[in-house]
């Protein structure tokens, strides 16, 4: 049997999408006992949503006030003291699991399995390496406790239905005082979340200015989707860096992404590697994007764009 | 602050197209340009900076790799760093091995300030910074893209999901840097010759008292499934029937 640990990742008392890909993940694994861990200064309502997710066993409640942010140093030594007895320690590789997954393994003393993709066996896992150009099969010996980082663009999210018991733990972990949260600007933009989203409208360098980037806003809105950035974009200004999609900006699996004005660089190309279908808009015929488009379309973007918000 | 130690990986050149051996036993690498990881490259860039502020007195690159790892070392010390120790080892070890050497340099040259990538280019694997923070119970600050010295702590703006997150951190610290950081300086003909001049030591993971983690295995090595080539429309009409068609509008 394996024991599996999620550390949930959640805010503003919404427990994120990400966590519930990292339970489809976990129920890959052979003989699965699902546990939740909810770090927060007042997490009821996250652990609630975690126990109605399908597979999961339990949730494990640690309410403190040191936890109302998600400092890596505060939460790694709790998360490490819950996962003692665990084979497999999950968490999203997102900058939160990225920040604090790698903490908790070196406290556990474990390897970890980073950006995992598929679940071969309890101690068999595949994950890209080299932006994605590789991949590779990875065992580690049988019974080694496994720390991973989920790569949400991977899995779905498990289905609700599920209703697990909440136990709420008090743990005695001596926290650190040497990191300390100010802020976090989390501009509200009232559009769907990048990561999750079912539809992404990308833009890249080839607006050529943060004012004309601004259309492609307009186009994002008519059809409830998401804005994005190639990392050329974002480098010359025309969006803030969270919009980044690719290698080193979010990795995502939309049902349509609609790239505009993007060659397709290979960090671009790792990033949306998973998305269902790709569309691509470039003036450029021979731009690297149209290798992998599902539809390509050639031509100026600023006649496109317009047309196209008139149509859908 | 006294010392800056940062930690830059050889890795294949960002520029290159990394190709998978077709018997899947690992990547195509003869003959191919290797270069520091882009974001230790960055790394280094930054630990300079804070030196010519006048913020840090001493910056010590670290690598962990082959004799040819002395290569990416040179470069360091071109760029501007005052001494180099390379960690003798095998290419391709995992972050375990290399955090735990990391943190017996840390024990030795008990630096102020660690700034590393925060990933490599290679193994993407994102851990060697945090893990070394962990072992040293000291502070971490991922994908940083700003730092500023505050003494005996640092006000760091990382780059997370939702924006821009704000931290501080007390020094000795551990930070690991991404791209929006700022843009490395190019290395100069005379800065090369200077380099030759400075100290580069060298020992290895016996010496340091550190063994090899064998934990993880690669089994092998696969080239990534292709998405194959769609259609071509003719204008934005025909995009949105098609779209329309397969329901996905």
């Amino acid at each position: 049997m394996s024991q599996v640990l999620i550390v949930a990742e959640h805010s503003g008392g919404q427990l994120s999408p990400a966590t519930s890909k990292c339970v489809t993940c976990a129920r890959g694994i052979p003989d699965a006992v699902i546990t939740v861990a909810v770090l927060s200064d007042s997490g009821a309502g996250v652990a609630a949503q975690a126990a109605e997710l399908e597979g999961v066993s339990k949730v494990l409640l640690v309410d403190n006030p040191a936890n109302a942010q998600p400092l890596a140093a505060v939460l790694a030594p709790q998360v490490a003291a819950l996962a003692k007895d665990c084979s497999h320690v999950l968490g999203t590789s997102t900058t939160f699991g990225k920040d604090l997954m790698p903490r908790v393994a070196a406290l556990l003393g474990a390897p970890q399995l980073s950006d995992v993709m598929a679940v071969e066996s309890a101690n068999r896992f595949r994950r890209p390496v080299y932006a994605g150009n590789a991949i590779v099969t990875v065992e580690v010996p049988a019974g080694r406790q496994l720390v991973c980082t989920v790569r949400v663009a991977s899995y779905d999210a498990a289905p609700e239905g599920g209703d697990a018991p909440v136990e709420s733990i008090a743990l005695d972990s001596a926290l650190p005082r040497h990191t300390r949260f100010v802020s976090v600007s989390a501009p509200d933009s009232g559009r769907p979340d990048l990561q999750t989203a079912s539809r992404v409208v990308s833009g890249g360098r080839a607006f050529g200015s943060k004012e004309k980037f601004e259309s492609i806003y307009q186009l994002a809105d008519k059809l409830g989707a998401a804005v994005g950035a190639s990392r050329a974009a974002v480098d010359a200004g025309y969006a803030p860096n969270e919009l980044q999609v690719g290698q080193t900006g979010k990795i995502i699996a939309p049902e349509l992404y609609v790239a505009i004005g993007i060659s397709g660089a290979i960090q671009h190309m790792t990033g949306i590697k998973d998305a269902k279908t790709i569309v691509a808009i470039n003036k450029d015929p021979d731009a690297p994007i149209f290798e992998v488009a599902d539809y390509g379309l050639v031509g100026d973007l600023f006649a496109i764009l317009p047309e196209l918000e008139k149509l859908v | 602050m006294q010392r800056i130690m940062v930690c830059v990986k050889r890795v294949i050149d960002y520029n290159v197209r990394v190709r998978v051996k077709p018997d899947g036993s690992g990547v195509v690498t003869e003959g191919v340009k290797m270069s520091i990881n882009p974001f230790d490259e960055i790394a280094l860039e930054e630990a300079l900076r804070i030196k010519e502020r006048g913020e840090a007195t001493e910056v010590v690159a670290v690598s962990l790799g082959p004799d040819d790892a002395q290569q990416q070392l040179r470069t360091a010390l071109a760029m501007g760093a005052d001494r180099a120790i390379l960690v003798k080892a095998d290419a391709g070890l995992d972050p375990v091995t290399v955090s735990e050497a990391l943190m017996a340099l840390v024990r030795k040259e008990s630096p102020d300030l660690v700034l590393l990538g925060k990933q490599a280019i290679d193994d993407d694997a994102a851990q060697t910074g945090q893990r070394l923070a962990a072992l040293w119970d000291r502070p971490q600050a991922s994908a940083a893209s700003k730092i500023e010295v505050q003494g005996d702590w640092l006000r760091v703006t990382r780059e997370v999901d939702a924006g821009l997150e704000v931290n501080e951190v007390d020094l000795p610290a551990v930070v690991t840097v991404d791209l929006r950081l700022n843009e490395p300086r190019y290395v100069k003909l005379p800065d090369i010759m200077k380099a030759k001049k400075k100290p580069l030591d060298a020992t290895d993971l016996q010496a340091l008292g550190v063994s090899v983690s064998e934990d993880l295995k690669v089994l092998k090595w696969d080239p990534p499934p292709q998405r194959s080539k769609g259609v071509m429309v003719k204008d934005a009409a025909e995009l949105v029937d098609a779209l329309k068609q397969k329901g996905l509008l």
